[in-house]
């Protein structure tokens, strides 16, 4: 080292520049929801990034230990409000795990369509913001439109069009008339594709939105095992994983779907994983609505589901079930099950325990964002700042979900 | 027991207990399986050890979940609940370990950076303490916020509330006040299992439960 002399920095003469730390939210559009990111920045570097959640915290799962089975329902909606029946399915098919009751064909085909229908939902949402964050406009406002076809689909089938309450333990709410299925069949034909396939050229193969997305936020395989991925966050990295496939639940194992994975565990490689998951849920919904048997939509266990209003009118035994059905709820054997399945998000998760009374001892939910934002301290160091809004649009996080 | 429901299915639990059993030792307290889950209990201060053999020896490679319960019956009142997935072998498994107020569970930070938030979260939640995670902050409730919610002692409506007070143009603090009772209907019916003195039947043999 002798005699070697260090050039001297031009800008760092006789002043010292530390790093300055900037809020990140709470309230900034880019953030998704009410996120506050303490971000340490060195120039435009990250740093260091320190998630602040919880601003959305309402203590679901407090509430839910205080409710009876049925009408801890509908708080499942209201975690990831953008895909809601995603949330109900993993509650529901926990409860009927500790029940052990048999659901009827046509309702599992009936979860699987719509739980379908709320991917693509979700799917429009997700990519259509997370392009919005990286500059573009208009293949969001062209997915909205998709997503607002999806929403009238849910309205029809059980009156919401977002909190729809309609996976109840045992099958379905009701039964959906026969012009709504000729309905969601003929939009898979003609007008989801063409909107679709118009929106996402928009974008694809664009050159910002690739520059702001190609090898940003690299996961590799082993870190996406370490910190707890799933979903398009894992099968980006190049893990071929879904819950749909590998465990199936309802009729997935009936129907016939491929699983994309990405390559370089990129945000491109996510994005572009979910692009693809909305062409295979169409061909699944598809396949539902080919085979989907005639026959009930509810268990024809009484001391679970409540009787059809008909019934009720003409006896007795009926009315007192649906009496003690809506007033004292069921009961659920005692024991504890861990459900999981493939949300459009990633592995949403319910650890349910009873105590074998009408309502649950513990309700843990597993939400998908709470792993995957940990990871983004990881994802954005070294990264610049605009580079946060694009992890962040590519992990497709909801703060419903997130902080319960 | 046939199976009915058309929750996720994995790979076959048979042989998994004995496996298992064997491999871990006398870090195991007990391992059943209930409801088509593989439940294994582990003594408190070999979890890291246990959950290091799963990883690494029985293809666990991803923990998933972890879970805070409260049983204020029970000498140790808390259970926490690992629930792992192997990807490789296509199975589930909940590991579990008790504690109390004041005995601290081993972190499993080294082993899975995931971790590190998820007991954050049962620590805010329940209080357990983590010995060994560098940043066991709360993380889901508010700033300064004292208790543990979600432990069956702390009442749903919690202790204080907050509001936008437009005299001090600031979000104030303040007690809960309840304009009228929370609402808590009990559904069960007086035959099976209230633990109340049925209206008109105080005098009678045993009413006094």
């Amino acid at each position: 080292m002798n005699g070697l002399v260090l050039e001297e920095s031009p800008t760092t003469g006789d002043e010292i520049i530390t790093n300055y730390t900037i809020n990140f939210g709470p309230q900034h559009p880019a953030a998704h929801g009410v996120l506050r990111m303490v971000t340490e920045l060195d120039g435009e570097i990250v740093t260091r990034l320190d998630p602040h959640i919880g601003l959305l915290h309402r203590g679901t799962e407090k509430l839910i230990e205080h409710k009876t089975y049925l009408q801890a329902l509908p708080y499942f909606d209201r975690l990831d409000y953008c895909s809601p029946l995603g949330m109900e399915h993993s509650y529901v098919l926990a409860v009927e795990k500790l029940l052990n009751v048999e659901v009827p064909l046509r309702a599992q085909y009936l979860r699987v369509l719509f739980a379908e229908l709320t991917r693509i939902c979700n799917h429009m949402m997700n990519i259509g913001s997370a392009v919005m964050d990286v500059g573009a406009m208009t293949p969001m406002l062209w997915m909205f439109e998709i997503r607002e076809d999806c929403l009238n689909f849910f309205e029809r089938a059980s009156g919401a069009r977002m909190h729809s309450a309609y996976f109840r333990p045992g099958g379905v709410h009701q039964d959906v008339p026969q012009k709504l299925i000729d309905d969601i069949s003929a939009w898979l034909d003609k007008r989801m594709p063409e909107l679709y396939e118009d929106a996402i050229s928009l974008f694809a193969d664009n050159r910002i939105f690739k520059q702001r997305n190609v090898d940003i936020g690299i996961v590799t395989k082993e870190d996406a095992l370490a910190w707890g991925f799933s979903g398009p966050m894992l099968r980006g990295s190049g893990i071929a994983w879904d819950i749909r496939k590998s465990q199936p639940y309802d009729v997935y194992d009936r129907v016939d779907f491929d699983v994309p994975v990405g390559t370089s565990g990129d945000c491109y490689d996510r994005m572009m994983c979910r692009v693809e998951e909305v062409r295979q849920s169409m061909r699944i919904m598809k396949q539902c609505i080919k085979d989907m048997p005639q026959g009930p939509v509810m268990a024809l266990d009484r001391k679970v589901a409540p009787p059809k209003r008909g019934e009720m009118k003409q006896s007795m035994e009926s009315l007192i079930h649906h009496f003690k059905l809506y007033t004292e709820g069921f009961h659920v054997p005692a024991g504890e099950v861990y459900v999981a399945t493939e949300s459009p998000k990633g592995e949403f998760g319910v650890y349910l325990v009873s105590d074998g009374s009408n309502k649950p001892y513990r309700c843990k939910i597993r939400p998908t964002a709470f792993s995957h934002l940990q990871a983004i301290d990881f994802m954005t160091r070294g990264h610049m700042l605009p580079d946060i809004t694009a992890i962040l649009g590519a992990m497709d996080i909801v703060f419903g979900e997130c902080d319960r | 027991m046939a199976i009915l429901h058309s929750a996720p299915t994995w790979s076959s639990n048979e042989g998994v207990i004995d496996t298992l059993t064997a491999a871990l030792g006398d870090k195991l307290v007990s391992a059943v399986e209930a409801r088509g889950e593989v439940i294994l209990t582990v003594a408190r201060d070999s979890v890291v050890d246990a959950l290091r053999i799963l990883r690494d020896e029985h293809e666990y490679q991803q923990l998933m979940e972890m879970a805070g319960a409260d049983y204020p019956d029970r000498d140790e009142r808390f259970e926490v609940v690992y629930m792992l997935l192997s990807l490789t072998k296509n199975h589930r498994l909940l590991v579990k370990t008790s504690t109390d107020e004041a005995k601290p569970v081993p972190t499993v930070t080294g082993l899975w950076p995931v971790a590190g938030w998820l007991e954050r979260e049962v620590f805010d939640m329940y209080g357990v303490i983590f010995a060994g995670n560098t940043d066991l902050r709360r993380i889901l409730t508010d700033y300064g916020f004292e208790g543990h919610p979600f432990r069956k002692d702390f009442p749903l409506t919690g202790y204080q509330e907050l509001r936008y007070s437009t005299e001090e143009q600031r979000v104030v603090y303040e007690p809960v006040r309840l304009a009228q009772d929370l609402r808590q209907f009990d559904f069960t019916s007086p035959w099976e299992g209230s633990d109340y003195v049925l209206p008109g039947d105080e005098k009678a043999e045993g009413a006094s439960k």
